[in-house]
């Protein structure tokens, strides 16, 4: 090789690893940006919540102005009861469609119409589902129900489970679902013993995800849930529930009743920190 | 073609296959295919790539239904029957006609369910009967002894060779009278090879086996009878042996002796 030739290569080199330090530089910058900003967040929660946690959160309820004592026990109670009815109805629905839009409808008119109108549910602001509960639901029953806040949050939970169930579904090879036709198996048979039970993983990992999402959401209840001030198990009654209560008591002058919002900041946040990493651990392994 | 085989006929054929068109979409990849399938033979499909032999294949259990713009025209007779116009339910014709394909697929689930899973499609049995089946149909398929103490364990734990195996005794678990096997060798090592091409060997005393073979070698050493394809026909039909030492056609001798393909 010609000394021109090698120099020249050496150049191109030297070019190539510049360019390739800067794009590397830049990238970690944009990282160090974005988990700075989410540590602080998580530092500052914790700092802030972990002085009001107590036995009393858990077991009393949400107290007066500058009142000495109180918890947010009935607002736990309403999130967890609202999240759990809103994941047990909108499941089933999301996990249903999702089978159909994979396995019969890929690319059928139906099927193509139904993954557009789920992409823009999926996208929906959730005030303008909170706001459309409210005036299908609450309106006419004249009452802020916990059932209209389950149906808010349930419609928020089917076009995420939807959509991860066909990505789930279709990320199954097709060479699997032979198989098990070749065996003689009838289409019900091979969607729920083969091609479901290999997609569970992941489709478990979108129901805890879609939880962790209604878990902290705000908006939809707003309208629907309201809030209660005392213990109300009653669906059919305004319900008490952590973001709205956390709404409320951020925004007032009271010390003790920002004392009690950064502590279900804190369990909220610990809660979905938790559902996450569940979701990523035990069963985003088969994805 | 005028020169169309006509020496593609045996006697005792469990499949005929006769003036069969395949079609995907508008191409027509399967041209008036007539053949017959001696019963208790092994019979290999040989030709390069996109000739059609994976097609006519997946014709004999109706696979390609599961596509909708594939279409098959003309007539399969099972032991007489014409498959392609049966009112018989495809399932039916999938338990007698079992099929093995390229890559390994065990299903989401333990050794023994894999070899059950079919079973219980078709047959209740009580759990000692299961046993003895699972067992039976994993011996046929030499693969009782590596996994006999694992039976509860995930299928996908085993090496590629026993996954295919496994595939094989969930085919014969059903007891179908049809194996089709769809290159089962391709994706395995020399050794796992070897084994599977053991087991064909002993399989045609109770089965009538019809495998999709890229290699000429495996063709020639396992199977009984030959079909040289190539773009849709085909183009000859005869015991591997004289098809091998001696082919009628010119076009076969180039592709096994390597000078095309």
């Amino acid at each position: 090789m010609s000394t021109a030739q090698h120099s020249q290569r050496i150049a191109k080199h030297n070019s190539r690893r510049r360019t390739n330090r800067i794009a590397l530089t830049l990238s970690l910058a944009a990282m160090a940006f974005g988990v700075f900003w989410l540590l602080w967040i998580l530092f500052e929660t914790i700092t802030l919540g972990i002085g009001g946690l107590s036995l009393s959160l858990f077991t009393e309820m949400t107290p007066p102005p500058m009142a000495e004592t109180g918890g947010l026990a009935n607002a736990i109670m309403g999130s967890l009861t609202m999240v759990g009815l809103a994941t047990f109805v909108g499941t089933p629905i999301g996990i249903l469609a999702g089978v159909h839009l994979a396995e019969y409808g890929r690319n059928s008119w139906l099927g193509n119409t139904t993954r557009f109108v789920n992409d823009i549910l999926l996208s929906a602001p959730s005030i303008v589902i909170g706001l459309f509960i409210y005036a299908l639901v609450v309106t006419r029953m004249k009452s802020y129900s916990g059932w209209a806040g389950v149906l808010a949050l349930a419609l928020i939970v089917i076009p995420i489970v939807i959509r991860t169930t066909e990505t789930m579904l279709i990320l199954i090879p097709n060479t699997l679902r032979e198989a098990a036709y070749a065996l003689g198996s009838p289409k019900w048979k091979v969607i729920c013993s083969i091609t479901l039970r290999a997609a569970s993983g992941g489709v478990i990992t979108g129901i805890l995800l879609a939880v962790a999402r209604i878990a902290g959401e705000t908006a939809p209840l707003l309208f629907t849930a309201l809030s209660n001030q005392f213990w109300s198990a009653d669906l059919a009654k305004p319900m008490a529930s952590l973001p709205v209560t956390i709404f409320k008591f951020a925004m007032s002058p009271y010390e003790n009743w920002q004392k009690l919002a950064w502590a279900g900041v804190f369990l909220i946040t610990l809660g979905v920190l938790l559902l996450n990493i569940l979701a990523r651990t035990m069963f985003g392994k088969k994805v | 073609m005028d020169a169309k085989v006509h020496n593609a006929i045996v006697e005792a054929p469990k499949i005929s296959v006769r003036d069969l068109d395949f079609y995907y979409g508008s191409f027509h990849a399967l041209k008036r295919i007539n053949l017959d399938i001696p019963e208790k033979k092994v019979t290999a499909f040989i030709g390069p790539s996109g000739c059609g032999k994976s097609t006519l294949l997946r014709t004999f259990n109706r696979m390609f239904e599961l596509y909708p713009e594939q279409r098959a025209q003309g007539q399969i007779l099972l032991d007489g029957d014409n498959i392609l116009e049966s009112k018989l339910d495809v399932s039916l014709i999938r338990a007698r006609v079992g099929m093995v394909f390229q890559k390994p697929t065990p299903f989401p689930m333990s050794i023994y369910d894999n070899i059950a899973f079919g079973v219980r499609l078709f047959e209740t049995l009580p759990r000692v009967e299961m046993d003895e089946r699972v067992e039976w149909a994993l011996k046929k398929a030499a693969l009782w002894t590596e996994v006999k103490d694992k039976l509860g364990q995930s299928g996908a734990g085993l090496s590629g060779g026993q996954q295919q195996r496994l595939c094989i005794a969930r085919g014969i678990a059903i007891k179908p009278e049809v194996l089709l096997l769809d290159e089962p060798c391709s994706a395995l090592d020399p050794i796992s090879t070897g084994k599977i091409e053991e087991l064909i060997h002993e399989l045609k005393s109770d089965y009538t086996v019809v495998i999709v073979t890229h290699n000429m070698q495996q063709a020639a050493r396992c199977s009984d009878y030959t079909a040289y394809m190539y773009l849709g026909d085909l183009i000859e039909f005869g015991p591997t042996a004289e098809l091998f030492m001696k082919p009628k056609r010119k076009d076969t001798e180039d592709y096994i002796t390597g000078r095309f393909g």
